[in-house]
């Protein structure tokens, strides 16, 4: 019995210290997966059968803040489409970003969805500390469950083109 | 044989929670796309690793440094016309100093509130900060390197850490060349924006 605890203390051991001296990180979002649990920082909305795409940025990124005016477009083409606007969230998280921060952020390019402080980069660890900005879609079933549609590091390009993909990809009427 | 399996597990315990330690010491940053696969990351260093030779309330020592942009820029320039920020960081292509001055790079209308230029210094030099802050952006202050002698400014000011990069330290000058303000930052990590912001309004 003592022998058996021995070795899975030592299989723990190893397990640590492999994983400490390499540095591991939790996985990316994986499409099809489901995302972590990300509270207190961060709860996902639930628009019933609907879809909420999250950006992973920092106002500290170069790319984020060239990428800001063109987010906006796509809030804006949400917000103006009476089909997609209660079926589609944007919503921002700012990793490493403090609360101030976040709102620099907000007021420099006008940002008028909800932007998320995650100041001690906890939600960034959770989600396999993408750099940035990083895009999920994520797919809000009518039971309220979710699954990862899209996961994608980088810029989206052509906003009429990923809102398509956005709609085609979650399956969304 | 009880008392001996208590011992062993206390060791493990022990053991296990500095290796815990350990994990949770690994550095935490967010690192730009803009910068691609191109960083390299030193790690967790020595949060401070030099002595500094500058306190608030003294003359801030003058020194001259060569532009990215080409030419030289003297601190006594500003002397009377801008309060000046110092922001030394350790090196280029490394996480924490690529996320640093970007964000700098949007708030130039707060550093303008408060009359404040912002030179950036590095002990690097000048090939490699252009190539590093083309990544981003183009950026509205200054960019010095203090790489021949070098890092003879981080050195005069105390903040050149053995391995002979820069700590990352702001250095706050009001318009009449006295220090206002210090913070030589933990390595790993970024200063707070709303500090640094903080601490110019101090100067009206």
């Amino acid at each position: 019995m003592i022998k058996i605890k021995y070795g899975i203390s030592i299989m723990l051991m190893l397990m640590i210290l492999l994983g400490g001296s390499m540095g591991w990180t939790a996985p990316l979002p994986a499409v099809g997966g489901v995302l972590p649990d990300l509270s207190p920082g961060f709860s996902l909305p639930k628009p019933q059968d609907g879809v909420v795409i999250i950006e992973i940025f920092s106002m500290y990124c170069p790319y984020c803040q060239k990428e800001a005016p063109n987010v906006n477009k796509l809030y804006d083409k949400i917000q103006a489409s009476q089909k997609l606007k209660s079926k589609i969230r944007l919503v921002g998280i700012g990793v490493g970003n403090s609360a101030y921060e976040v709102d620099v952020f907000r007021k420099k390019y006008s940002i008028n969805f909800p932007l998320y402080s995650d100041g001690d980069f906890k939600i960034h660890q959770k989600l396999g500390e993408p750099r940035t900005p990083y895009f999920i879609g994520v797919k809000i079933n009518s039971d309220g469950s979710h699954r990862i549609f899209y996961s994608k590091l980088g810029e989206f390009g052509d906003v009429d083109a990923f809102l398509a993909e956005m709609v085609r990809l979650s399956g969304i009427k | 044989m009880k008392i001996k399996a208590n011992g062993f597990n206390a060791t493990m315990l022990l053991f296990g929670g500095v290796l815990i330690a350990i994990f949770l010491a690994q550095p935490v940053f967010a690192l730009s796309d803009a910068y691609k696969e191109n960083i390299y990351n030193p790690g967790v260093l020595k949060p401070i690793d030099s002595k500094l030779k500058v306190k608030v309330g003294q003359k801030a020592p003058d020194f001259t440094l060569p532009a990215v942009a080409g030419g030289k820029i003297a601190l006594s320039q500003y002397r009377g016309k801008k309060n000046v920020v110092l922001s030394f960081v350790p090196a280029a292509w490394t996480p924490v100093c690529s996320d640093q001055w970007p964000g700098y790079n949007i708030v130039r209308d707060m550093f303008d509130a408060h009359d404040a230029i912002l030179l950036g210094i590095t002990v690097d030099n000048i090939p490699t900060l252009f190539s590093w802050t083309n990544q981003m952006g183009k950026l509205w202050f200054p960019v010095l390197s203090d790489f021949y002698p070098h890092g003879k400014v981080a050195q005069q000011y105390g903040i050149l850490r053995t391995d002979g990069v820069a700590e990352r330290a702001i250095f706050i000058i009001d318009k009449k060349g006295i220090i206002r303000y210090i913070d030589v930052h933990d390595i790993n990590q970024r200063p707070s924006l709303e500090v640094l912001i903080t601490e110019l309004e101090k100067l009206k």
